[in-house]
C-alpha cells in the first residue's frame, strides 16, 4: 500500500512538469504583456521593468529560471498586484475558497446521495419523478441565476441574510456555500439514483434478500457501498473544482477566493500569478484524486492493494 | 402435511408488450426430507415460479394461488414475517455463482450475518459455525479462507460457499436454482453429492431446478417436468426415465447425448420453439412441436394416471409399446 502510494506520487512529477510547460508557452504566446496600457511606457522604463522581472532573457532562459524557482516553492512577485508575491496571494485567497468549497462539497455529497437512494427506493413514485425533476432544474439552471434568485429572496426580501460580503462568519457563507453546491448536489442525486437501482437489481441483492434480511439491512450493508463508487469517483474532481474557487460565485457574492484572482491574473498577463494558481490547482487536483483512488480501494476488495506483495 | 405445497401458483409480468404468463396453475407438494427435481426448457417456469415462493418477483411481476409452507401461505405474508422463514427454513441457492455473492463484502460478513440475524448467535458462535460449514463443503483451509473475498475464491468454490451459506441455519427446504450449471463437470459432481450427503444428515427436502437430466437421476426422487408455464408430466425419477408418457418428456430425454451411440449419429433435437408466453395457444401448448399432434390437441388436454403417483397431461392414450 505505502510503496504503491509512493509509486503514485512519483508518477505525478511528469504530469506536473507537463501541465506548467503548457501553461507557461501558452501565457506567452497570448499577444500583450504585463505591462501594456492604453498609454505606451517610456522604452527606458520599460527597458527596467523587463530587466527586473527577467523578462529581457530569452523564452528558454525564462522557462528554466522558472523551473528553478518552483522547485524551492517560490511562485515570485506578481506583475500586477505590486508589493505582493504569488505565495502570499494564494495564501490570502485559497482559505476562503477552501471553505466554501469543501463546505459545498459536504452539502453536496450528504443531500445528493440521501436524495439519490430516497428516489431509488421509490422508483417511478411520484417522489422519484418529482426529485429527479428538482434535480433536472438544479442541473440545468446556472450559478450566475440562481445566486442573484438566492440574493433576491433570502438577502432582499426576507432579509435573514447578508446579500454578499465575507467576515468568516457562517451567515455570510450560507448563500454562496447553497449556490456553489446545487447543481452538483443534483448531479450526485442524479448519480446515486442511477447506479442504486442498478445494483438493487443485481444477484447478489437477491441473495441478501433470500437470507431473510430486513430491506433496511440489504441496503445499508450490501447495497450502499456498491451504490457509492461511482458517485465517488465523481466527487474527486467535482471537490477540485469547487474548492479551486469559482469566479462566478465570487464575483457575485464579493468574496476574496482564489478563483478572482486567477480571472484578473490572466487578463492582466499577469505571468506569475497566474502560472502559481495553475501549477497550485494542478497539485490540488492531482491529491484530491489521489485521495479518491485511496477511498475507492478501501471500499472496492478487487482493487485493493495487496499489502504482502 | 406436506412441508410446501403449491396450489393453483399463477406467475404473471407486466411488460409494454402485455403480460406474460411465466407459470400456470402450477400444483405440486413436496414431503420433508424429498427431493424433487423441476425440469424443462429455459423459459418453463421453473425458475419464476420459485422466485415467487421465496417473494424474490422482479417489480412488474405478480403471483396468485397458495403456497403453503407447514400449512401457512407464504405468498399472503408481510415482509417481516417472510423473513422469518426465507434464509432460515427455506434457503435458496441461485444459477449464476459468479454474481450471486456480494463481491464488496467478505465471505465472513455474508455467512455470518444469516446466523446472527436469524439464531441470534454472537460473532464468534457465528464464525465457529460459518468455519465449521465451509469445511462441510470441502473449502480447504477455511480459517483462512473465510476472511477473503468472493473473487478471490473459483467458480466452484464461490458456488460451495453459497451453498455452505444456504445451509447454515439447517433449512427445511432448500431450493437449488441450477446449482451446477455454470461449473465443471468434477465441481458439479462434488456440489450434488454435496447435497445427496445433506439430505441423509439433516433431512432437508430439496428442490433442484434444472435442465440437466443426468444431475437429476442421481439426486432426487419425483420428477416434474415443466413446458410454457405448465407441468406436464410428474412422477418418480424412474417412471420418468423409463416410460416417459408426454411426448415433450420423451423428446428431452432422447435429447440427451450418449456416448453409446455411433460417432456419426444425429443429435435428436425437439424441432421449433417453445411458443410465445405474450400469448398463448389455446389446448395443448406442446401441439406445434408434438410429432404426434392432431386436430384435438387445440382443445385443453386431460390430465391421465400413468400409474401409481405418475400422471401427465396429454390426449394420447398410454400404450405399452
Amino acid at each position: 500500500m505505502l510503496r504503491h502510494a509512493l509509486g503514485r506520487l512519483l508518477g505525478v512529477l511528469p504530469t506536473l512538469l507537463m501541465l506548467i510547460t503548457v501553461a507557461f508557452f501558452l501565457m506567452r504566446v497570448a499577444p500583450g504583456g504585463p505591462f501594456d496600457s492604453e498609454k505606451a511606457l517610456p522604452p527606458e522604463i520599460e527597458a527596467n521593468l523587463n530587466a527586473k522581472y527577467h523578462l529581457d532573457e530569452s523564452l528558454a532562459q525564462q522557462y528554466f529560471r522558472y523551473l528553478g524557482q518552483i522547485a524551492v516553492l517560490d511562485f515570485g512577485p506578481s506583475f500586477q498586484y505590486k508589493d505582493w508575491t504569488v505565495n502570499e496571494l494564494i495564501a490570502q485567497g485559497f482559505p476562503v475558497s477552501l471553505t466554501v468549497g469543501l463546505l459545498a462539497m459536504t452539502l453536496a455529497f450528504g443531500v445528493g446521495t440521501l436524495l439519490g437512494i430516497t428516489a431509488a427506493l421509490r422508483q417511478n413514485t411520484g417522489v422519484d419523478y418529482s426529485l429527479m425533476g428538482l434535480a433536472m432544474l438544479g442541473i440545468s439552471i446556472p450559478n450566475f441565476v440562481i445566486a442573484p434568485l438566492l440574493i433576491l429572496l433570502l438577502a432582499v426580501y426576507a432579509g435573514w441574510l447578508p446579500a454578499g460580503g465575507w467576515d468568516g462568519g457562517f451567515a455570510s457563507m450560507v448563500l454562496p456555500v447553497v449556490t456553489l453546491s446545487l447543481p452538483v448536489t443534483a448531479y450526485v442525486a442524479r448519480l446515486t439514483r442511477g447506479s442504486m437501482i442498478e445494483v438493487l437489481n443485481s444477484n447478489f441483492i437477491r441473495t441478501a434478500r433470500a437470507k431473510g434480511l430486513p430491506e433496511i439491512v440489504v441496503i445499508r450493508r450490501h447495497a450502499l457501498k456498491p451504490a457509492l463508487l461511482p458517485v465517488i469517483s465523481f466527487m474527486g474532481p467535482a471537490t477540485a473544482g469547487m474548492i479551486s474557487g469559482s469566479v462566478v460565485i465570487e464575483r457575485i457574492f464579493s468574496i476574496p477566493g482564489l478563483g478572482s484572482y486567477f480571472v484578473q491574473g490572466a487578463l492582466n498577463r499577469d505571468y506569475t500569478l497566474v502560472m502559481g494558481v495553475v501549477v497550485f490547482y494542478g497539485v490540488l487536483i492531482i491529491i484530491l484524486n489521489f485521495i479518491v483512488d485511496l477511498i475507492y480501494a478501501w471500499l472496492n476488495p478487487k482493487i485493493r492493494y495487496d499489502e504482502k506483495r | 402435511m406436506p412441508l410446501l405445497e403449491l396450489v393453483n401458483l399463477d406467475v404473471g409480468f407486466d411488460t409494454p408488450e402485455g403480460e406474460v404468463h411465466a407459470v400456470n396453475e402450477l400444483n405440486f407438494s413436496i414431503e420433508a426430507g424429498e427431493a424433487l427435481a423441476i425440469v424443462g426448457e429455459s423459459g418453463a417456469g421453473k425458475t419464476q415460479s420459485m422466485m415467487a415462493v421465496m417473494g424474490l418477483l422482479a417489480d412488474n411481476g405478480h403471483v396468485s394461488g397458495q403456497a403453503l409452507f407447514n400449512g401457512n401461505d407464504l405468498l399472503s405474508m408481510g415482509a417481516g414475517e417472510l423473513n422469518q422463514h426465507r434464509g432460515s427454513q427455506i434457503a435458496m441457492i441461485f444459477q449464476d455463482p459468479m454474481t450471486s455473492l456480494n463481491p464488496y463484502l467478505s465471505i465472513e460478513k455474508q455467512m455470518i450475518e444469516v446466523v446472527m440475524h436469524h439464531q441470534g448467535l454472537d460473532r464468534a458462535e457465528a464464525h465457529a459455525k460459518a468455519v465449521e460449514m465451509l469445511r462441510a463443503v470441502r473449502i480447504p483451509d477455511p480459517e483462512r479462507r473465510i476472511g477473503q473475498y468472493p473473487h478471490e475464491f473459483s467458480g466452484g468454490m464461490r458456488q460451495r460457499a453459497m451453498v455452505a451459506m444456504g445451509l447454515l441455519c439447517e433449512p427445511d427446504l432448500l431450493i437449488a436454482d441450477e446449482p451446477t450449471t455454470a461449473l465443471d463437470v468434477t465441481v458439479q459432481a462434488q456440489i450434488g453429492h454435496l447435497m445427496s450427503e445433506l439430505r441423509q444428515t439433516s433431512n432437508t427436502a430439496i428442490i433442484l431446478i434444472t435442465h440437466d437430466l443426468g444431475v437429476v437421476a442421481g439426486l432426487c426422487d419425483r420428477v416434474l417436468v415443466m413446458y410454457a408455464g405448465e407441468v406436464v408430466e410428474w412422477g418418480s425419477v424412474e417412471q420418468i426415465y423409463y416410460q416417459p408418457l408426454h411426448p415433450y418428456t420423451r423428446g428431452l430425454l432422447e435429447s440427451v447425448p450418449r456416448l453409446d451411440q455411433p460417432d456419426d449419429a444425429v443429435l435428436h433435437a425437439i424441432p421449433g420453439n417453445p411458443p410465445n408466453l405474450l400469448a398463448l395457444p389455446d389446448g395443448c401448448k406442446f401441439r406445434d412441436r408434438c410429432p404426434k399432434a392432431h386436430d384435438a390437441c387445440r382443445e385443453e388436454p386431460p390430465i391421465r394416471q400413468g400409474g401409481e403417483g405418475h400422471s401427465y397431461r396429454c390426449f394420447l392414450e398410454r400404450t405399452d409399446e
